[in-house]
């Protein structure tokens, strides 16, 4: 058992989506603690970008109830948009805006204070070492270094909690190993993260995963712990011994 | 003894401040700009547009080739004949010999129409007051020929009027035909306010619906979604630099008919400008209400194209006048709002009218715009569920 003197950051109970008859997360509960890395594990198709939906205020619980930073998801979805981050697969930045640009609106648009703007960009390019691509469109940026970016963006306001949705995709593994370095920094600063993945080497990353099959938790714990209850010898084979089970169509 | 204070977790979220929300604007001025190909498809359409159909597509015949067959050649057919030649409407290639020819001359498509006199023209007249003069236009397109042969038939009855100009018929009764507002029946007076309603339609709703469908493709909407930044307050930055540009358009628009086209503005020019301000909510409202239902650009470009040009071009009086269309289709041209902007715009810039002659239009075009601004606002928040 973890701690109970951790602070729960997110607290899920019984939450659940349908979808007229399609029960797309069927009644998860979990909790996920101050400036851990939380792994969001499933097939396509099994629930967790609905659930991250839920979580992040996008779309609407059918019922049970779940708070993130303290705020309810289904009376205050406003205040908890204020205190999250966001980090979508497609790493959302606008191409045809310059890389200081794209900062900047970001930061106006959590309301970062005007004054604060500018000595946080240029602390944040040069440890990026983005200095010389300041005016840099983003279009014109490698793959690799426009996910930096768009993490470091999702970031920049110093929320609670940070979302990443498949945050890695199309990368390749040594600019993973790099990206996840940049994940612990933030974890070790206090900011929450929650990342769906399915690269299962990705998992090994994190402090603790779930694993989502048809809309249900049907494992959580550290990856170590997994691994022994699964006998298994990676990440790996524990997902494919539970998905096994799925008889849900991917999406 | 110790006090133990409980901070709140979290610091005070401040609101969204008006320059974050400029920022926002700025970003997509941005977009449009750094877009040249957009830039220049914005701010030159709407020229090419007023000068293709100001100046090309209209109705009026002019210089149109008359060949003639005339066996009488007296002085009553020589008469209608310099009737036709000094019109500015037509050219006289000259005679045929034979009714036979008359075909062939068309098939080569030179000649637009064609005066048939009959034998011994004057003196038939003159002693039993009748003479046949035929006229042959080619039917395939029914449009042109029932225009020429309408000039025609004027410029015949006006030589009759003129030679029958005797003591001897003291009582005549002479139709004098005069043209209200367009006395020279000029094309682009009923074009303009066509191409005003379709480029401002144009940019508002195409160009609005694409640049929200392409946040949707490339994911960033999601990412403002999920922002503090309320739904409303993205419509409303996505809708901000369009509603500028259309009031460019507007400018350009209402100057190159103005100087270049010859229209009148004989009514206020601040209620055909705030008329128009309307019609351009009404567009931008259309262009939202597509956007929450497409995802992709593509999308939103065919049906910005297909569901509001056509009608606009087809329903709304700019081609075809709305009282010669089929039942169904007239019915439907209520809903078109470029129809009602369209007569709008008539009534002031030709007809000079004040703000109660166009009521009704105002009336309807505003309703419009709170139904589609409230329908799209609607959807644009379900979508988010």
């Amino acid at each position: 058992m973890k701690s109970t003197t951790r602070d729960i950051v997110i607290s899920a109970q019984q939450l659940t989506k349908k979808f007229g008859r399609f029960t797309a997360v069927d009644a998860i509960s979990f909790d996920v603690y101050k400036g851990e890395i939380f792994g969001f594990l499933g097939a396509n198709g099994a629930g967790k970008t609905t659930a991250m939906r839920m979580l992040s205020g996008l779309s609407a619980a059918t019922s049970g109830r779940a708070t993130v930073a303290g705020y309810d998801i289904n009376t205050q979805p406003e205040q908890i948009k204020k205190t999250i981050g966001y980090m979508s697969q497609k790493f959302a930045l606008y191409d045809d805006l310059k890389v200081w640009e794209n900062i900047r609106l970001y930061a106006g648009i959590y309301g970062v204070p005007e004054k604060e703007i500018a000595p946080r960009t240029d602390r944040l390019l040069e440890q990026l070492g983005f200095e010389n691509e300041r005016n840099t469109m983003v279009k014109s940026l490698p793959l690799g270094w426009k996910q930096k970016l768009a993490f470091s963006v999702a970031i920049f306001h110093e929320p609670t909690v940070v979302f990443l949705d498949e945050p890695t995709g199309g990368v390749d593994p040594a600019a993973r190993r790099n990206f996840w370095e940049m994940i612990y920094d933030a974890a070790a600063r206090g900011i929450t993260v929650f990342a769906t993945t399915h690269y299962m080497d990705e998992a090994e990353y994190c402090d603790r995963v779930s694993i989502m099959v048809d809309g249900k938790i049907e494992a959580l714990d550290s990856p170590v712990q997994l691994k022994q209850t699964y006998n298994a010898r990676t990440m790996d084979e524990v997902f494919h011994q539970l998905a096994r089970t799925s008889t849900r169509k991917a999406d | 003894m110790k006090f133990f204070i409980s901070w709140p977790v979290h610091p005070p979220v401040k609101p969204i401040k008006m320059n974050q929300f400029l920022t926002f604007v700025q970003k997509e001025f941005y977009h449009i700009f750094r877009d040249r190909w957009t830039t220049i498809i914005l701010l030159l359409l709407p020229v090419v547009m007023l000068i293709l159909f100001g100046f090309m597509m209209t109705t009026e015949v002019k210089n149109t080739r008359v060949a003639i067959f005339d066996p009488s050649r007296d002085i009553a057919t020589q008469g209608i004949i310099n009737k036709f030649t000094t019109s500015e409407y037509f050219i006289v290639e000259g005679y045929i010999d034979h009714p036979r020819e008359i075909e062939a001359l068309f098939r080569k498509g030179r000649i637009g129409l064609v005066l048939v006199f009959s034998e011994r023209f004057h003196e038939n007249w003159m002693h039993t007051g009748e003479a046949q003069v035929q006229l042959i236009a080619d039917g395939s397109d029914p449009n042109t020929a029932s225009t020429l042969t309408m000039y025609a038939t004027q410029l015949i009855n006006a030589y009759r009027q003129e030679s029958l100009d005797l003591p001897q018929t003291p009582l005549q009764l002479t139709p004098e035909i005069k043209l209200l507002y367009n006395p020279t029946l000029k094309g682009s007076y009923n074009f303009v306010p066509g191409v005003m309603g379709m480029i401002l339609m144009l940019i508002c709703a195409m160009m609005t619906s694409v640049s929200i469908a392409r946040e949707k493709e490339t994911g960033t909407m999601e990412v403002l979604l999920v922002s503090p930044m309320k739904s409303i307050q993205i419509i409303i930055a996505k809708v901000v630099p369009y509603f500028f540009i259309s009031v460019i358009n507007l400018t350009t628009v209402l100057v190159l008919s103005v100087f270049v086209l010859g229209m009148p503005v004989n009514g206020s020019l601040g209620l055909l400008i705030f008329i128009s301000l309307i019609y351009i909510f009404v567009s931008l409202a259309l262009g939202l209400l597509i956007s929450s239902a497409v995802d992709r650009q593509m999308v939103a470009l065919l049906i910005s194209a297909m569901v509001l040009m056509l009608p606009v071009i087809m329903l709304s009086g700019m081609m075809f006048p709305v009282e010669n269309l089929p039942g169904v289709l007239r019915w439907m041209s209520h809903v078109i709002p470029a129809k009602w902007y369209m007569i709008a715009v008539k009534k002031i810039m030709i007809e000079g009218l004040g703000f109660e002659a166009v009521a009704r239009e105002f009336v309807i075009l505003c309703s419009m715009a709170v139904l589609l601004i409230t329908a799209s606002v609607k959807r644009f928040k379900y979508r988010l569920e």
